[in-house]
């Protein structure tokens, strides 16, 4: 009893060290000298200023900027604060929301039937893509906005789209901050 | 691994003996010493003991530790939440009733959460070596050394492992540092501050030692703790990997592989099944939303479609409802979409495969006696059904044999529903639904106590769990689900341990053949179904049948 009692504690206190103190070393030195970028978050400058980071989405507002999907982390894509709406689907105030989505997006693109993703919210709230068919439905709105023509939208698009992860797992998706700054680059927002 | 718990000779010998020995020195073990089962078991609850009090303590003073950031760390770590999560973590639950990034200092999640997966993953495995050894030997009362077992789960399988998995995933995009929160300033002119950390080290133990509580508060569906469709595929490999295994560990050490081959194929069978189930609900989406006008969700070359909310577009339905398939069977709880907003039939799926006990894989260690219980139970009933004293692997299931696997089927819904029905009847419990309420909000409830049961710590995120009232309830349910378990198991293995084996008798129904495996997976979802249909059809079922 007392025996079994005194080697927890012990055991507790040396797996401690080794564990909570010597193996996090390890692995944090390994992962700064092997893989720099990643292990620091794979953050985006522009103009000597941090904007973000590749994986973590942001909001956008106006209407030259391709959007990202409804965020309910924070009071919005706040990257200290994850979380999905957590509404179950019978929930009416979740029915309502999306409904609001639908009706505003009808506004940017009349006709043209709404992808899912771009009107439902993620489960992180920082999701950095969206599916190809919301990046699509914005064509014509960036297109308009920004003075292009849009084929020329469609290319810019078509370079930050991925494919499956080696051809097969996971879905195509689109980076909308890297698009965006690729798209201030070449054509600036008047 | 059957090696390594057996004292064979193995590749990483020359490198982890010394320190082997080393720690044995340093914590007064005698490694040579066998214990009984009361002394096993003794050593397993102290130790747990031990690294819940380490961790209550670590989290209470986490603010006079390094890396705490006030500005952010805004949640307070009041005594109940602490308590609650030291357990949850210590009986790999991890149940998730406060936050990552707006409760846990750095030092918290490393020194104290992580180490904490990594000894509750080692000490469920060796419960189970311990488990199976109770079947592999004979006229002993002796299970093996927890200690030794402990350790060298820890040195040779864990700890090798997630060095290397932690590399991969950081490769993949998962953050390794110590920075405080980074500002940035959006594209347009918005200031945001990205909570990073040492992410990487944990997200790998977490999955192999099926624990699962996330660096963030949206877990697995956070870019940082899980950038990569393969990032996603790594880390549900790592959850099934030892689980798996142990099957073929079993089969070895009893010295009858095809025994531990059925138990594989039983659990195979219920992991496609789910798969399929819960794939064909989300993908079908939400009926609610597919009645607004002008929204597309049907599945096309430019998208996925299906029930989208709390889904990330590069997981979308396929590696989101095979996250839930996989987390929820593998006692881990570390998912990638938000099971709150599933359709009830999708969400009904995670919640059939914890209410089943964790026998698909299943936790480290624990999923292997579980599944062996259900079995006993299949030869129980088969026994009575042809009027034959039941008997496994050559050992008889007498009297006191079967009240302790009863023992272990009774614990279920003897915590579950009673809790469940108190948090139902009072406000403390009504007051935690603050995002969903009607048939909803009870499934909410239900799959709170279900999963703090399965030591899974997976929820219906709509839940407020953070409150007295929620804090003391599912840490006594989750201590329930570990030690109400693990106990009679042990009891178990130490009464068969002091059996002879019988050769195989022509009386005895073949455990090693189809038909018992068939019977096996009757057996777990008769029990299952008679246990809890009654709730499964006011909650998803019900919430299914209105959805339309």
């Amino acid at each position: 009893m007392k025996k079994n009692l005194l080697i927890s504690v012990w055991m507790t206190l040396v797996t401690t060290v080794l564990l909570g103190i010597l193996y996090p070393l390890v692995v944090t030195g390994l992962a700064q000298v092997l893989f720099p970028r990643q292990a620091n978050g794979e953050l985006i400058q522009a103009n000597g200023k941090i904007v973000g980071s590749r994986l973590i989405g942001q909001p956008f507002t106006a209407a030259g900027y391709f959007h990202s999907r409804p965020s309910n982390a924070g009071t919005g894509y706040d990257a200290a604060n994850s979380s999905g709406s957590n509404l179950g689907p019978t929930n009416k105030a979740l029915i309502d929301r999306v409904a609001a989505s639908v009706e505003a997006a009808k506004t940017e693109n009349p006709g043209a039937p709404i992808p899912v993703d771009y009107v439902t919210a993620s489960g992180s709230g920082l999701d950095p893509h969206i599916s190809p068919a919301t990046a699509e439905f914005q064509v014509p709105r960036v297109a308009r906005v920004r003075g292009m023509s849009e084929a020329d939208v469609r290319a810019v698009v078509a370079k930050h789209t991925e494919g499956r992860q080696f051809g097969f797992l996971g879905e195509p998706r689109v980076n909308v901050l890297e698009l965006n700054l690729e798209l201030d680059a070449t054509h600036p927002l008047r | 691994m059957a090696s390594v718990f057996s004292r064979e000779r193995t590749l990483l010998d020359p490198f982890l003996c010394p320190i082997e020995k080393l720690i044995y020195r340093a914590t007064r073990v005698a490694p040579h010493e066998e214990m009984d089962w009361k002394e096993y078991a003794t050593a397993f609850i102290f130790f747990g003991l031990v690294g819940t009090l380490l961790l209550y303590f670590l989290m209470r003073l986490q603010r006079f530790l390094p890396w705490f950031f006030g500005a952010y760390q805004t949640t307070p770590m009041t005594p109940d939440l602490a308590i609650n999560t030291a357990i949850s973590f210590s009986t790999t639950t991890t149940w998730q009733a406060y936050g990552g990034e707006t409760t846990m200092s750095y030092a918290s999640q490393i020194a104290g959460l992580m180490v904490q997966n990594f000894l509750a993953g080692a000490s469920g495995l060796a419960v189970g070596v311990a488990f199976i050894r109770g079947f592999a030997r004979e006229r002993t009362d002796k299970l093996g050394n927890f200690w030794v077992d402990m350790t060298r789960a820890l040195l040779w399988i864990l700890l090798p492992l997630s060095l290397v998995g932690s590399l991969l995933l950081v490769w993949q995009g998962v953050p390794m540092n110590w920075h405080e929160y980074t500002r940035a300033t959006t594209l347009e002119g918005a200031r945001q501050t990205i909570a990073q950390g040492p992410v990487a080290a944990l997200e790998f133990i977490k999955n192999l030692g099926t624990n699962g509580g996330g660096f963030f508060n949206a877990n697995g569906a956070h870019p940082f703790e899980n950038p990569t469709p393969f990032s996603n595929f790594l880390e549900m490999l790592t959850i099934v990997l030892l689980p798996a295994a142990f099957t073929y560990t079993f089969g070895r050490m009893i010295g009858q592989t095809r025994q531990g081959w059925v138990l594989f194929c039983a659990m195979v069978l219920l992991f496609v099944s789910g798969l399929l189930l819960c794939g064909r609900a989300e993908q079908r989406g939400n009926p609610r939303l597919e009645k607004i006008a002008g929204l597309s969700a049907r599945a096309g070359a430019k998208q996925a479609g299906g029930n989208m909310e709390g889904k990330e577009v590069r997981f979308s339905i396929g590696a989101s409802v095979l996250t839930a398939v996989v987390t929820s069977n593998g006692a881990t709880g570390s998912t990638n979409s938000q099971h709150d907003s599933y359709v009830p039939l999708g969400g009904a799926i995670p919640l059939v495969n914890m209410l089943l006990g964790e026998i698909v894989f299943g936790g480290l260690g624990t999923g292997l006696y579980s599944i062996v219980m259900v079995a006993l139970v299949a030869l129980i009933l088969g026994g009575l059904m042809v009027g034959r004293m039941p008997e496994y692997l050559g050992k008889k299931i007498g009297p006191l044999e079967t009240k302790f696997v009863t023992l272990y089927v009774l614990a279920c819904p003897l915590l579950v529903l009673p809790s469940t029905a108190v948090a139902l009847r009072t406000r403390a419990g009504l007051a935690g639904l603050v995002t969903n309420t009607g048939v909803h909000g009870f499934t909410e409830i239900f799959y709170a106590f279900a999963s703090c049961f399965a030591n899974n710590g997976q929820s219906f995120a709509g839940l407020n769990a953070n409150s007295a009232f929620y804090n003391t309830t599912t840490a006594i349910v989750m201590m329930g689900g570990r030690f109400a378990l693990a106990i009679p198991a042990l009891a178990l293995a130490g009464l068969v341990a002091g059996q002879i084996r019988r050769q195989e008798t022509s009386n005895a129904v073949p455990t090693d053949a189809f038909l018992f495996g068939g019977l096996l997976v009757a057996t777990a979802l008769i029990v299952g179904g008679l246990s809890f249909f009654p709730a499964i059809s006011l909650g998803p079922i019900l919430e299914h049948l209105i959805s339309r």
